[in-house]
């Protein structure tokens, strides 16, 4: 025991303070906070006001068009040459053409000097396609109010009849963050996995294994180098996940600060209080959306997914690096491990590719059969999870059974895989078949 | 007795690795373990290290069945060996010597005993990757002895050393039998058997063929010849073997004749030298062994199967 902790301590010890995981550890949530980033700064209000031109063949029929305050509609007897010619001498920014066939065509031209924002050219299409509509309304004589009542947004709502009578909707929502875990298993599975496999490699080629060996036992080797690797994983999580959180705060503080002009930087209770009443004031502002009760983030249970997590990723990691483990041991550099990485990378990849099919149908015979089988349980289950467990959740003895599956599966897949490893890393030379690998299987110990 | 193996049988899937192999090997002793590549050696010292598992047999570590505590007190040297090459120098050590059951300070003490003798100390630090291959070669041999073995099983340990390091590794092995250690020394080099070893066993086709003192195995292959050198005339001399002895070969060099005699009725040493003293004037006279290499060659080579001739006759 004492020496499977040397393995795991140096297992540890020697990748943490490798470059490329400090790298990774650092950019990782770097690259997360960008994209959070990136993603506020698309959605994020026009700072820069447009002051727009608008050419009307229809004159007067668009003159009740409105702007806001960062949205200034110039609207006269122009001609669209007369419009560019001023246009190009001043500083208003655009021409919007309204042209002739507007009513039939739907369709309107804006001419820029610098490209507008995403949320300009939408308020823009927004203010133009109330006054189409009124104009169609005058044109077939139908009053607004009649309108308003006939005009439909149809929803169809999927909900499941349960056997006991129970009704269920199919949240969407939720699965896609389901998979969203799911898919971080994958990755997981994936990038730590390869790390056991290229360090039973460099042990083989390095030849120290048969010193190794005659210290431990294979088995406590294998062992340790997997158990090892699964703790620098939980290290970059630990790590990632605070970096993220800490990043994002900033981000997030740093938008609101040149939004809103608020200093953030005073005592928190007041920004947040400050915070909320300028959101209220603000329907255009998506940031809301996080405060109310139904957000996704908030219909989500976090503690029950982060310790599934934990497990799904624990129990599909250990099962797989063992695989990993095996393959290493089996060849004699990395070149070789093509052929036998196939039939481990298959299950994981059709994993993957039907969790995004189970987003849509979490509750057919594919979700439910392959979120009890060990081999891609981690993923798919973690892609149901998220609608939580038992009552209007995934079944209790479902999420139990595919648990005790793959407890039970790591267990068989660990001894098979020390099996192959005993042989494989004393085994120099040739490059063994699928064949030899199961002669090895059955050779006693 | 330090070491008993005791019948042991191996095979891997219809190959038969090991019949029924015993050797006996006494405390201090320095044994080789010959035979070709392929004849089951290395396949011994494994399952000596408990790395593979015997098929039937039994090993015997200081009168114990051997175990993994046992195993602790064996430092191993295989053919195929290496270090980690991003691990320092000191790191590994400790590491390796943890692994046998060393204490991280006591192996701290051990290993710059050890690197200041081989003038190594300034590397400590440093990358195994970033160290010569000589030095490298040191540093595989003072992780396998630091935790001070009480039996060192070297597999092949000059392989692709320069002759510098190979004197100074020699040096130490005898160094460690005079402290008492015991070491298996499994080679097919066999000059350097004939000079380190005491006692040998040659394993051919997965069978132990020959075993016994080097010397007690050179004198069972004497042929009873002996090498005369001499001045004076050859008829003489040939006259004064008489009936005991016969000339097989001789050599002309100057005045000096060397020639080859083999005794015909188990005359010995102290015979010869009586016929011919009074004939010519004596050099040298010594008896003429075998060497290990002539005797590993005969051995080896008259085991092998003879090839089937049906298919020409």
């Amino acid at each position: 025991m004492n020496k499977i902790w040397l393995i795991i301590q140096r297992e540890y010890t020697t990748r943490v303070k490798k470059k490329s995981f400090l790298l990774l550890t650092i950019l990782g949530p770097m690259l997360m906070a960008g994209l959070f980033v990136f993603i506020a700064w698309l959605g994020m209000e026009e700072t820069e006001t447009q002051n727009i031109i608008v050419v009307d063949d229809q004159y007067p029929a668009f003159k009740t068009i409105k702007g806001d305050k960062n949205l200034n509609f110039e609207y006269g007897n122009f001609t669209l040459e007369e419009a560019k010619q001023m246009f190009t001498s001043s500083n208003y920014t655009a021409v919007l053409y309204l042209p002739e066939n507007i009513t039939y065509a739907n369709t309107a031209i804006l001419y820029f000097k610098k490209q507008p924002s995403l949320f300009s050219v939408k308020n823009i299409e927004n203010s133009v396609e109330k006054i189409v509509e009124d104009l169609k309304l005058d044109l077939f004589k139908i009053d607004r109010e009649t309108f308003d009542k006939v005009n439909t947004n149809f929803h169809l709502n999927a909900v499941k009849f349960s056997e006991s009578g129970n009704e269920k909707e199919i949240d969407l929502e939720k699965n896609a963050v389901g998979f969203v875990f799911g898919l971080f298993i994958y990755m997981f599975i994936f990038l730590y996995g390869v790390q056991v496999m290229r360090g039973v490699i460099e042990e083989k080629t390095n030849r120290i294994v048969e010193v190794i060996v005659c210290s431990v036992r294979p088995f406590q080797l294998m062992l340790g180098k997997i158990i090892g690797v699964a703790m620098v994983g939980f290290t970059q999580f630990i790590i990632w996940i605070i970096l993220t959180l800490a990043l994002y705060t900033i981000a997030f503080q740093v938008v609101m600060a040149t939004q809103y002009g608020v200093d953030t930087i005073g005592p928190s209770s007041q920004i947040s209080a400050d915070l909320i009443g300028q959101m209220q004031n603000n329907p255009g502002f998506d940031s809301k959306m996080l405060l109310q009760q139904d957000n996704i983030i908030n219909r989500i249970n976090f503690p029950l997914m982060l310790s599934m997590f934990a497990f799904y990723f624990l129990g599909g990691y250990l099962l797989y690096s063992a695989m990993f483990a095996a393959i290493g041991s089996a060849v004699d550099s990395e070149t070789d491990v093509q052929q036998f990485m196939l039939p481990v990378t298959l299950p994981l990849i059709a994993a993957y590719i039907i969790s995004i099919f189970v987003i849509q149908n979490p509750d057919g015979p594919a979700a439910f059969w392959f979120s009890i089988i060990p081999f891609t349980s981690p993923i798919v289950m973690m892609t149901r999870l998220a609608v939580g467990i038992g009552d209007g959740g995934i079944p209790f003895w479902e999420v139990g059974l595919s648990m005790s599956l793959l407890i039970i599966a790591f267990f068989i897949i660990v001894w098979l895989a020390s099996k192959i490893y005993n042989v494989g890393i004393l085994m120099y030379g040739k490059k063994p078949s699928f064949k030899e690998l199961l002669k090895w299987l059955k050779q006693a110990e | 007795m330090l070491l008993k193996v005791e019948n042991i049988s191996k095979s891997f899937s219809g190959h038969q690795a090991l019949k029924d192999v015993s050797i006996e090997i006494n405390q201090g002793e320095v044994f080789g373990l010959l035979g070709p590549n392929g004849a089951g050696k290395t396949t011994l010292i494994r399952i000596i290290n408990q790395i593979i598992k015997q098929d039937s047999g039994s090993v015997f570590l200081n009168g114990n069945p051997i175990s993994k505590k046992e195993i602790e007190k064996i430092g191993y040297l295989p053919e195929e060996r290496g270090l980690y090459k991003k691990m320092t120098i000191l790191d590994q050590s400790i590491y390796l010597a943890g692994l046998k059951g060393v204490p991280k300070k006591e192996a701290k003490i051990r290993l710059k005993a050890w690197l200041e003798k081989f003038e190594l100390m300034p590397w400590v630090n440093k990358k195994v990757e970033d160290l010569s291959k000589g030095m490298q070669q040191k540093i595989q041999f003072i992780v396998t002895v630091l935790h001070e073995p009480k039996l060192l099983i070297l597999d092949e340990p000059f392989s692709g050393f320069d002759p510098v390091n190979t004197n100074l590794i020699k040096q130490e092995i005898l160094n460690l039998k005079q402290n008492g250690t015991t070491i298996i020394f499994s080679t097919h080099n066999m000059a350097s058997v004939e000079e380190i070893c005491e006692k040998i066993a040659l394993i051919n086709k997965s069978e132990k063929i020959l075993s016994g003192s080097v010397e007690d195995v050179r004198k069972s292959y004497s042929k009873n010849e002996f090498t005369v050198g001499f001045e004076g005339n050859l008829i003489a001399f040939t006259n004064a073997l008489w009936t005991n002895f016969e000339l097989v070969d001789k050599q002309q060099k100057g005045n000096l004749t060397i020639a080859r005699v083999k005794s015909v009725n188990e005359s010995n040493l102290n015979k010869l030298a009586e016929s011919i003293i009074p004939s010519v004037k004596l050099r040298f006279l010594e008896e003429k062994l075998p060497s290990m290499h002539d005797i590993f060659v005969q051995e080896v080579s008259e085991k092998k199967t003879q090839p089937k001739t049906d298919l020409y006759e």
